[in-house]
C-alpha cells in the first residue's frame, strides 16, 4: 500500500468577508438562508397536518402552541421566509432566461424581492385577519 | 454514473475525478432542471398552500376537517408537498455539497437529507389523505 500524503495546503480564494456588501449579494445570501428557513419551517407544517389526523386533542394542543405569541412570530417570520424564497426564485428564473442582467436591473430586482417579500407577508396576515 | 461523452478524451475532469465520481457524476442536468421544474410548481402551490392555511387559521377541529376534505384543497396540498419536498431535497443538497467537505459528514449529511424530506413528504401526504378520506373522527 502507498502511504497516504498530507493533503497540500493551497491558498484559498477570498470570501464573503471581503467584500463590500451589494444588494444582489445580499438577496443571494437570504435566498439561500430563507430556502434552508423554509425547509426546518416544513417540520411545523408536518406536526400540524399530523396533530389536524390524529384527533381533536393533538389538534388543541398544535394550535395553542401555534396560536401563543412566539408561535405566531415564527409563522410570521415563516410566511416572510416563505415569500422571499418565491419572490427570489422567479428572479432566479427570469435571470436564467438571459434577462435583467444590466446593473440597474438586477439591483432594483433584488431590492424588489425584499420589499415584495415584506408587503405580500403583511398583507397575507392582514388578508388571513379580515377575511376568514 | 453514465459516461456518455463521444469522445472521453476531451475533458477537463481529471482520470481520478472520473473514477470517484466528483462534480455532477452525469446527473447533474437532471438535478438542475428538477430543481427548476419544480420551483415554477412551487409558486402557484405555495399561493394556494398560504391561502388554505389562511382560510384553516383559528378553526375548530371540525371546521377545519371540513376545509381540508374538500376534494380540490386536497388535490392542492398533495401536489404542494411533493413539488416542495422534492424542491427542497435538492436545495439542501447543494447547500451540504457547497458547505460539507467531510466525506462521511458529507455521505451522513446527504443520506440524512433525503430521509428527512420522504418523512416530511409521507407525514404530511397522509396526513391529508387520511383527513380527505373522512377517516378521522
Amino acid at each position: 500500500m502507498a502511504e497516504v500524503r498530507a493533503p497540500i495546503e493551497r491558498p484559498l480564494s477570498p470570501h464573503l468577508q471581503i467584500y463590500r456588501w451589494t444588494w444582489t449579494m445580499a438577496m443571494s445570501v437570504f435566498h439561500r438562508v430563507t430556502g434552508v428557513a423554509n425547509y426546518l419551517g416544513t417540520v411545523l407544517v408536518a406536526a400540524w397536518l399530523l396533530a389536524m389526523a390524529t384527533g381533536p386533542g393533538a389538534y388543541e394542543a398544535v394550535q395553542g402552541l401555534f396560536g401563543s405569541i412566539l408561535g405566531r412570530l415564527i409563522l410570521f417570520g415563516y410566511t416572510w421566509s416563505l415569500m422571499h424564497h418565491m419572490l427570489g426564485g422567479v428572479r432566479h428564473l427570469v435571470w436564467d432566461f438571459g434577462h435583467g442582467m444590466e446593473p440597474a436591473q438586477r439591483i432594483n430586482m433584488a431590492r424588489f424581492t425584499l420589499i415584495g417579500s415584506v408587503i405580500l407577508t403583511v398583507l397575507i396576515w392582514v388578508a388571513a385577519a379580515a377575511f376568514f | 454514473m453514465v459516461d456518455n461523452r463521444a469522445d472521453t478524451r476531451v475533458s477537463m475532469r481529471t482520470p481520478l475525478a472520473r473514477v470517484k465520481g466528483l462534480g455532477a457524476a452525469g446527473h447533474g442536468v437532471e438535478h438542475w432542471w428538477l430543481h427548476r421544474m419544480t420551483a415554477v410548481s412551487n409558486v402557484p402551490l405555495i399561493i394556494a398552500f398560504v391561502i388554505i392555511v389562511a382560510a384553516l387559521a383559528g378553526r375548530s377541529h371540525a371546521e377545519a376537517l371540513a376545509i381540508v376534505a374538500n376534494p380540490l384543497v386536497a388535490i392542492l396540498l398533495v401536489l404542494c408537498f411533493l413539488s416542495v419536498t422534492n424542491h427542497m431535497r435538492l436545495g439542501l443538497q447543494i447547500v451540504i455539497e457547497d458547505y460539507v467537505h467531510d466525506e462521511g459528514a458529507k455521505i451522513a449529511a446527504l443520506m440524512a437529507n433525503n430521509f428527512f424530506a420522504a418523512v416530511i413528504a409521507v407525514v404530511c401526504l397522509f396526513s391529508v389523505l387520511k383527513i380527505s378520506f373522512g377517516w378521522v373522527r
